[in-house]
């Protein structure tokens, strides 16, 4: 009876044991999926510690500025001249610059990139876009500085020679080619909301013998506009943001001018030009150059939102 | 039906007909300012500064005079700020990208962390100039150096990083994971032998393409305040005694070959001007270079991937 007993019992404390060695649950194994998994998330948390760092280094370095300087001055003084003698600090004058070429990067790109767009999508066969989808990419690859290059030596001469009374820098040329930069970035978001479209639709627009373009304009545009419109802001975002074709082809005297035949200097060509100088950390020049950065943030900040809230509010959901 | 309406309606049709192959056309040219803007701009370089990319435009130091001049410590500056992006960024990026794709639970944390990681990606480069200039520079003390414009560029391009992991994780398909757990794997050993090698190949891609863009990337080190004129190398990374390791370069000095360019551009005598061309003509190429690979590798990606 008990030998009967002791044989009964045996086997569910020899059983777990004999493969207890490799597959028994094991707390360390816990612990180490733990730690794992928090060392993942501290470095997906960077992310929101790099926006903190942004805010908190362009608010608190502004705000020393904006000891010596009244809010009221710094936006509405006609005068940039934080480095000289008899010191003004209008930030307007710089935000003509910005949205001067912004203007003409736009004009540029915004067409361009919707009728690209719009071809890619709807009109190319397999092949085209299969070379161009590439070539477009590249475009939006080349380093900044190269085409501050080509703004300077290339398109403002071919301009100087249409319109001979044209400056050697400008806002003009240096937008020209910020908006063929910007071009790749509105065209591909815009493609990708395109195609986003249900083939439905367009079969629906087809069988009722409308045209290709037909198609494309009244049923694939219209149901693809918040995908087009986010593509729109990040263009705007970039041109508001570009730097070096600006530094480069547009001169950098601060300049209270909507005239893009003008040369004139931007918030982001501002400060280069400080940066490029030395100046002392703590000096009033460097502080300026937090306040230029912070307004840039307010406003790439503004268009980002302004995308998010069209984006929820104009979403077609198949 | 008359002859009439019917030769009214076969005017529509060819009307419109006409207008689908106008726009046709449009688009193509529309794409030609693009592809023509490309050649131009790399036949310019081309033609200008192929006379003075040579063995010595590469051995020669930055000097006053535009002929004698060369490149050398901007490249070597460029392979050092990069090797300090990539040793940053791309671990960062791809823990992030497994992180919110195989580990995040669905709540607000979560959601602050993606929404930061879009904006982020929007963030005009110049302001991570100006953040490293008030973190890396003073209140790390840093100072303008390999080590701040390094983590700067890695920074900059962690969005690209994250972005790219995400999208290739994702497209693996599901079974792999339940697969994976069924035979009693926990996540970390699903991610390790299968998510992280399956999705490699899409991870290099995005780190190719952020690695091009860093490279090209001159306002946020300028921001900082990189030197434009480098006479010397920085203290080399490899020594011949013990420990064979050298960590000196990192706090070192140092120029970029965007920065070499920029600074001959703004030169009014028309020899820097040739100088600018050919660092620019070495420069585009690199990235155009780099970019390519990574289109090539994801071409054949999409070809031989079938799940």
């Amino acid at each position: 009876m008990t030998a009967h007993a002791q044989t009964m019992s045996a086997p569910p404390s020899t059983a777990p044991d004999a493969v207890s060695d490799r597959l028994r649950k094991r707390a360390s194994r816990h612990v180490k999926e733990r730690v794992i998994e928090f060392i993942l998330f501290t470095a997906a948390s960077i992310s929101v510690l790099t926006t903190i760092a942004i805010v908190y280094i362009l608010v608190s370095e502004s705000l020393t500025l904006f000891e010596h300087v009244s809010l009221w001055d710094f936006l509405t003084d006609t005068q940039w001249t934080p480095l000289f003698d008899d010191a003004h600090y209008g930030i307007m004058v710089l935000l003509s610059g910005t949205l001067t070429s912004s203007f003409v990067a736009l004009a540029v790109a915004l067409p361009l990139g919707t009728i690209i767009a719009i071809y890619l999508s709807e009109f190319a066969s397999f092949k085209t876009r299969e070379i161009a989808k590439p070539i477009l990419e590249l475009l939006g690859g080349v380093p900044t500085i190269i085409y501050g290059y080509f703004a300077l030596m290339v398109v403002t001469p071919a301009l100087q020679y249409l319109f001979p009374e044209l400056p050697g820098f400008s806002l003009l040329s240096a937008g020209l080619v910020m908006g063929i930069m910007i071009i790749p970035y509105v065209s591909s978001l815009s493609e990708d909301a395109m195609r986003a479209v249900p083939m439905s639709l367009r079969e629906g627009s087809y069988a009722m013998g409308a045209t290709r373009l037909q198609t494309a304009l009244r049923t694939v545009v219209p149901a693809a506009t918040s995908g087009i419109a986010s593509a729109y802001i990040l263009g705007i975002s970039r041109a508001v943001g570009e730097t070096m074709i600006l530094a480069v082809a547009a001169g950098m005297q601060p300049n209270l001018t909507f005239n893009p035949a003008e040369p004139g200097a931007t918030i982001t060509s501002y400060i280069v030009q400080v940066a490029l100088g030395d100046l002392p950390h703590g000096s009033i020049g460097y502080q300026t150059i937090f306040a230029a950065g912070l307004t840039l943030m307010l406003m790439t900040l503004g268009f980002n939102l302004l995308g998010y809230y069209l984006r929820k509010r104009f979403r077609e959901v198949y | 039906m008359n002859q009439q309406d019917i030769q009214a309606i076969r005017a529509i049709i060819a009307r419109h007909k006409r207008w689908d192959m106008l726009f046709g056309l449009l688009g193509l040219l529309a794409l030609m300012v693009g592809v023509l803007t490309l050649t131009v701009l790399f036949a310019d370089m081309a033609i200008k500064g192929a006379a003075r990319i040579d063995y010595d435009f590469l051995t020669n130091f930055p000097s006053r005079r535009a002929g004698s001049a060369g490149i050398l410590s901007a490249w070597v500056g460029t392979i050092l700020v990069m090797l300090v992006t990539a040793f940053s960024a791309v671990p960062l990026g791809v823990a992030a990208g497994i992180y919110l794709e195989e580990y995040a639970p669905k709540n607000w944390v979560t959601d602050i962390i993606e929404i930061n990681v879009t904006n982020l990606a929007g963030v005009p480069s110049i302001v991570y100039g100006l953040l490293a200039l008030g973190l890396f520079v003073y209140k790390f003390g840093f100072g303008q150096s390999i080590l701040s414009a390094g983590l700067t560029l890695g920074l900059l391009i962690l969005p690209v990083v994250i972005v790219a992991t995400r999208e290739s994780i994702r497209a693996i398909p599901q079974m792999v994971r339940e697969g994976a757990y069924a035979c009693g794997a926990t996540t970390w050993q699903t991610v390790r032998d299968h998510i992280v090698p399956y999705s490699s190949a899409g991870i290099l891609t995005g780190v190719i393409i952020g690695m091009a863009r860093a490279i090209g990337e001159t306002a946020p080190i300028i921001t900082i305040g990189a030197l434009t004129f480098i006479a010397f190398l920085p203290p080399a990374p490899v020594t011949d005694v013990f420990p064979f390791i050298n960590f000196e370069w990192l706090t070192a000095p140092f120029t970029v070959m965007p920065i070499q360019m920029f600074n001959w551009t703004s030169r009014p005598e028309a020899a820097f001007q040739v100088n600018a061309a050919a660092a620019g003509f070495i420069l585009v190429f690199m990235t155009l270079a780099m970019n390519g690979v990574a289109i090539w590798l994801r071409y054949r990606l999409r070809r031989n991937i079938k799940w």
